[in-house]
């Protein structure tokens, strides 16, 4: 793995609260009715894309998640003024306004969604992988999911697959603790969810999600496995979400003490405390970064603010490769 | 031309079409080992190799999955289901992953995929194995949908299927694969959403799809002996529909009856039946009659099989209706 270095942690800094306030940015609009849909924010679970993003190698790795996705692909390398595009709709979004917040994607960029179903990336994770082992090509797809989905026949019959054709992807569970408002240990007699790789011998084990050292070296250990052909492996990161499932999720399920308690261990502190703590950087540097974060997120909002809406044959050019397809009409 | 059946048709479309692209796989149930539970894949694992023709576990959901993922990154996949009736517990992917990655991308994830397998009903198979979703897919955006009747056109709508840049569902029959049929002797394709007039007549238009054609063809030989003139119409592909071709004859015979293997709450017959009343209304001579399976789930027992399937004489009945006989 890449060392860790100074750098590192500030990258890890600057990034994971660029995320952290481009989340919050969403959550200011959508209450201005300028995003509409649903709206899955990220918040609290930052230490597991940083410290993915460094495990991989950006050059030719993968990424698929399920619709808590609009920092990802801005991780993968996707302008992020493109993705706040998407979600208000635009036509210079990720997908000209076609998909939204739960469907970001980037060819460019090697990520591949960003799904709204529950649970349906997960066996379009193994396809990425064993397109990449048919071609005898040296990438490894990480395959995201929540805690929700490991719940669904896909993961089961993706797992089973993936082993049997001994697949280059990482399967990386996202325990934030509730599948919307519902909590592990009410939907599952057994809440250790990393052990689900047992029953299909897969490598697989728990990882504190909330800090991303610990998650670099646990995913780098488990695409070092793909990559030299010992298939794939299972990780449960125990991580935490401060915001809602959605928003528009009054959250009565948990209460404030327990959000606090996560708090004290929220990622971007216990980054910004080793900064700190070695002197990685000044009172003055660090301000500096909070400063560029801020003006960034503006910059994305104006862009989204400023661009136009798509042109109504947009509806028709995207659906089918075919460009003469004889739709139907709809109307008079 | 050579006669082949229609199992063999199948066959050597995808063994053709997978000497000439690298990236096309087959994948499915006892599709390599078994050579096919039809023996629709008769042979191709010794030709192609494990790497490309794949058994799977019975997942399709897993492994419907997994065509479409390996499509958004360079494969050319062909999904066999077993049966369409089992592609149920895999229609999450086809319909939410395979018919919408373009769209949802903003066209970035165009899936050239096959998904292909029998549909309808083929004898005594019961409720679970006589379905026939044609109408389901056609509904959905996205996907296409071909139906061939015989072995020609399996083979040059396959062919033309797996060179598609979009997904496309292939449905064939249980009680077709042992059709025999003439083909052309050397490459051929037949391109999608193009009907083909299977009889030429002037009294009446049946416009059908499928195995189920055959009773058309079969009525319209005794109604000949009649003196009733049907232009039989088979579709083959049915989204994009050739409304073309359905219209024009209309517009000749004024008369229109369709056959359709499905349940008849809005089925394929129910949107043909939308198109000519609305582009052919002043040319109908009778209200259009469409034939279905009965409005229940396919029983086992062969008497009430007998009558939940549509079949010639009742063709028959419905042609004498539109001409008022």
């Amino acid at each position: 793995m890449k060392k860790i270095t100074k750098e590192t942690y500030l990258q890890w800094y600057e990034d994971m609260l660029f995320w952290r306030k481009f989340e919050d940015k969403l959550a200011a609009v959508y209450i201005q009715q300028k995003v509409r849909g649903f709206l899955h924010l990220y918040n609290g679970q930052e230490a597991v894309l940083a410290g993915s993003l460094h495990a991989m190698d950006l050059e030719k790795d993968r990424m698929i998640t399920a619709y808590r996705n609009h920092v990802q692909p801005i991780g993968m390398g996707v302008d992020p003024k493109k993705v706040m595009a998407e979600l208000f709709g635009k036509v210079t979004g990720t997908s000209k306004g076609m998909g939204g917040s739960m469907h970001i994607f980037s060819k460019e960029h090697r990520f591949y969604g960003g799904h709204g179903i529950v649970g349906g990336q997960i066996p379009l994770g193994a396809g990425l992988a064993f397109a990449d082992k048919y071609f005898k090509r040296d990438a490894v797809t990480l395959c995201y999911m929540g805690d929700g989905a490991v719940r669904q026949g896909s993961l089961h019959e993706a797992f089973n697959l993936a082993m049997l054709w001994q697949l280059p992807v990482v399967f990386i569970c996202e325990n934030n603790g509730y599948a919307m408002g519902t909590s592990v240990a009410r939907t599952s007699h057994s809440t250790e969810i990393w052990k689900l790789g047992l029953g299909y011998e897969m490598p697989c084990g728990p990882v504190d999600g909330m800090d991303p050292v610990t998650v670099a070296e646990e995913v780098h250990k488990a695409v070092d496995r793909a990559r030299k052909g010992g298939g794939p492996t299972f990780l449960e990161m125990k991580t935490y979400r401060y915001r809602g499932h959605s928003m528009s999720d009054a959250q009565h399920y948990r209460t404030k003490e327990e959000v606090e308690e996560y708090k004290k261990i929220d990622p971007i502190t216990q980054v910004l405390d080793v900064i700190k703590d070695k002197r990685y950087a000044t009172d003055g540097e660090i301000a500096a970064i909070d400063k560029r974060v801020k003006e960034m997120v503006k910059e994305c909002e104006e862009f989204a603010e400023n661009s136009d809406f798509p042109p109504i044959e947009q509806l028709y050019d995207v659906v089918y490769e075919q460009e003469d397809y004889p739709f139907l009409p709809h109307k008079l | 031309m050579k006669t082949i059946q229609f199992r063999e048709a199948i066959a050597e479309a995808m063994s053709e079409e997978m000497r000439r692209d690298d990236s096309i796989y087959l994948m499915g149930e006892e599709v390599a080992e078994y050579n096919g539970a039809y023996k629709a894949s008769k042979g191709m694992l010794d030709e192609f190799g494990p790497e490309r023709v794949l058994d799977t576990p019975i997942s399709e959901l897993g492994f419907a999955g997994v065509g479409v993922g390996s499509a958004m990154i360079g494969n050319r996949p062909i999904i066999e289901f077993m049966t369409f009736n089992f592609s149920l517990v895999g229609i999450d992917q086809i319909i939410n992953n395979a018919a919408k990655m373009r769209q949802m991308s903003g066209g970035q994830f165009n899936i050239p995929i096959v998904f292909r397998g029998p549909t309808a009903s083929a004898g005594q198979l019961a409720a679970t194995h006589s379905q026939a979703f044609e109408s389901w897919f056609a509904n959905t955006p996205g996907l296409k949908v071909v139906v061939p009747s015989n072995p020609k056109d399996a083979k040059g709508l396959l062919k033309s299927a797996i060179r598609d840049d979009d997904p496309v569902i292939f449905m064939e029959s249980e009680q077709m694969y042992g059709d025999k049929g003439e083909v052309p002797e050397g490459e051929y394709t037949i391109p999608l959403g193009v009907a083909e007039i299977g009889r030429e007549g002037s009294d009446v238009t049946i416009v059908s799809f499928g195995k189920i054609i055959k009773e058309a063809y079969a009525a319209a030989e005794d109604l000949d002996k009649e003196g009733i003139s049907c232009e039989v119409i088979d579709l083959r592909t049915v989204r994009p529909m050739d409304s073309e071709a359905i219209l024009k004859s209309v517009k000749k015979t004024n008369r229109l009856v369709i056959l359709e293997e499905a349940w008849p709450f809005g089925n394929v017959a129910t949107e043909i039946t939308y198109q000519v009343q609305q582009h052919a209304f002043d040319y109908l001579d009778a209200p259009i009659v469409k034939i279905n399976t009965a409005d229940t789930p396919a029983p086992y027992s062969p008497t009430l099989l007998e009558e939940w399937l549509p079949n010639k004489e009742d063709v028959i009945k419905a042609v004498h209706k539109v001409l008022y006989k």
